[in-house]
């Protein structure tokens, strides 16, 4: 293992991570302060009660997710995209690093972020919310598989996007539906037993309630299942990564 | 120890567009030594250097540097080499020293702030170490490059191109270096259009061509071997026709009559005086005479025309 390679690169990442502090972390955290208003607050307070939790509070991990999410896939992409398109990507490939390594390095650093910026979005709901969590290592936990699964989605994109417009579609047009329709503001059991059973092909039904499960002990998916799934989606996005480092993707002639 | 740090054995690459980048190459380079690879744009030079360096994956043929293959031992192999690359390729919001820093890491060698400080200050980067690259010149983005390159000590320096769009002065600053890396052990293979650079710095020339390595040989070799020479002699006074008797040696004559231009090759014997004897039989004053040797650059004009 060149560890050296792994952390140089988890490093140079997370230096970049902290110089753009002010994007990396103020502006999600502001975006998902004004959902709380919104949704928790305004909205929030004429709405019933789901499973016995208030509906402001129902909505905490959903929108944790929301943001932790859209960050992973957008900052892991940047991360491996932007070497690609300045030309530096020459020194990855001409370094003597494995595929996993290169994973390691670079998805390793963007999943770290996104736990920090989950994290810190909790703590700040709990500015306008009450709520409490029931399972906090299994949030934790959750949190981070969940993080790691979206930073290597992220950097598959990266990885085969070879424009900006591409680079900006899939968050827009894949992450940001799928999330609002897999369950983050609602209970999968309000809805129509037709679209209950589309939405089950949502992998984000299975994040949203598997992370809620350790908010508050309920969910509308069993939480083992939830696990299975996004181990599931781990593994599928890893492997993809690895195989299109392996095979050099679109990066080598 | 492998005699050769690296040894191409029939290489050929073919691009997926169908292109054929190189053509059954062979090259073996000594160690400690600088090879010019000189060629004209699209002559297969970068990708040369990119297959060795594992930008581009290779095509049939072996390559083996320090005794390792590049292929099955690429870890080892490419801890040895440090590439410059001829685009200036460079992470624009970063700062000098992090990004020297993320090179010597990624080659797999531990921190060493005081080697980075000392590659810096031979670069003259040191004061420039807290700088976005943005904000450099060209000349010092190159600097940053090298840096990079030698960020982790390696015994192969690839160059492409080192010299681009570069001025006077810093070429100058980079032979000295290049020069003195060479000193210390490092074996270094650049690629050039400039034949002055070539000429200036090599040790070792190879010329490229449409994707075949034409020949290798060490420069002043080839310079002797190829080059030719030229007597001029400048007459006392002009003459019509050169004499039936003079005819043997393949004189031209210049236009006013003034100039008489033998050719020979430089490593010629007696056959000078022999002219200048049969000159003074003829009665032919000349009221001084110099000579020229071609240089490097009409060597590779004709070397490449004939290829064509």
């Amino acid at each position: 293992m060149n560890h050296h390679a792994v952390k140089a690169i988890y490093h140079f990442e997370m230096a970049r991570t902290f110089r753009t502090l002010m994007q990396s972390l103020a502006s999600p955290i502001l975006s998902t302060s004004l959902y709380f208003i919104v949704f928790g607050g305004a909205i929030g307070s004429r709405m019933m009660d789901i499973d016995g939790v208030s509906y402001a509070a129902y909505i905490v991990p959903g929108l944790i997710l929301i943001t932790v999410l859209t960050e992973s896939t957008s900052n892991a992409s940047l991360g491996i995209y932007m070497p690609k398109f300045t030309g530096t990507i020459y020194e990855v490939l001409s370094a003597p690093i494995t595929p996993f390594e290169i994973i390691l390095g670079y998805v390793g650093a963007a999943a770290t972020k996104s736990v920090l910026l989950g994290l810190l979005i909790l703590v700040s709901a709990r500015l306008f919310v009450d709520f409490s969590v029931l399972y906090p290592l299994w949030m934790l936990l959750f949190l981070v598989v969940i993080s790691v699964t979206f930073s290597l989605f992220g950097f598959i994109l990266g990885l085969w996007a070879d424009s900006f417009e591409r680079l900006g579609i899939i968050p827009t047009m894949v992450i940001t539906p799928l999330v609002f329709l897999g369950g983050s503001f609602y209970s999968i059991s309000m809805l129509p037993p037709l679209w209950q059973t589309i939405t089950m092909f949502n992998p984000v039904v299975y994040l949203v309630n598997g992370f809620r499960w350790s908010f508050y002990g309920v969910a509308d998916v069993h939480v083992g299942f939830s696990l299975a799934m996004i181990t599931l989606f781990l593994v599928t996005c890893f492997s993809i990564a690895w195989w299109m480092l392996r095979t050099s993707y679109k990066i080598k002639n | 120890m492998n005699s050769y740090i690296l040894d191409i054995q029939n290489l050929s690459k073919q691009y997926p567009s169908g292109h054929k980048a190189l053509n059954d190459v062979s090259l073996q380079v000594e160690r400690g030594k600088i090879l010019a690879l000189l060629g004209p744009n699209g002559a297969g030079k970068t990708t040369l250097i990119s297959i060795v360096c594992g930008l581009v994956k290779p095509g049939p043929g072996s390559i083996q540097v320090d005794g390792l293959d590049v292929i099955r031992d690429y870890r080892e192999v490419r801890k040895k080499i440090g590439l410059v690359p001829q685009e200036l390729s460079v992470s624009m919001f970063e700062t000098v020293w992090d990004t020297v820093t993320l090179s010597r890491g990624m080659f797999g060698k531990p921190a060493d702030p005081v080697y980075l400080e000392s590659l810096l200050r031979e670069l003259s980067l040191w004061d420039k170490r807290k700088s976005k690259i943005m904000t450099l010149s060209g000349g010092m983005k190159r600097r940053v490059l090298i840096a990079k390159a030698l960020s982790h000590q390696p015994d192969i320096l690839f160059l492409d191109e080192p010299t681009a769009g570069v001025d006077v002065e810093l070429r100058r600053d980079m032979w000295g270096l290049i020069r003195r890396l060479r000193d210390n052990g490092v074996t270094i293979i650049l690629t050039t259009h400039y034949i002055e650079e070539a000429e200036e710095m090599a040790d070792r020339i190879g010329v490229i061509n449409k994707g075949e390595l034409i020949l290798v040989e060490e420069k002043n070799t080839l310079m002797t071997r190829l080059g030719s020479k030229n007597l001029i002699l400048e007459l006392a006074e002009p003459i019509q026709q050169i004499p039936e008797a003079l005819a043997p040696y393949g004189l031209t004559l210049s236009k006013d009559g003034a100039q008489l231009v033998y050719t020979y090759d430089s490593h010629a014997g007696h056959e000078i005086s022999v002219l200048l004897r049969a000159l003074q039989e003829q009665g032919i004053e000349y009221r001084d005479l110099h000579t020229r040797q071609s240089s490097l650059e009409d060597i590779f004009v004709n070397l490449v025309a004939e290829g064509v």
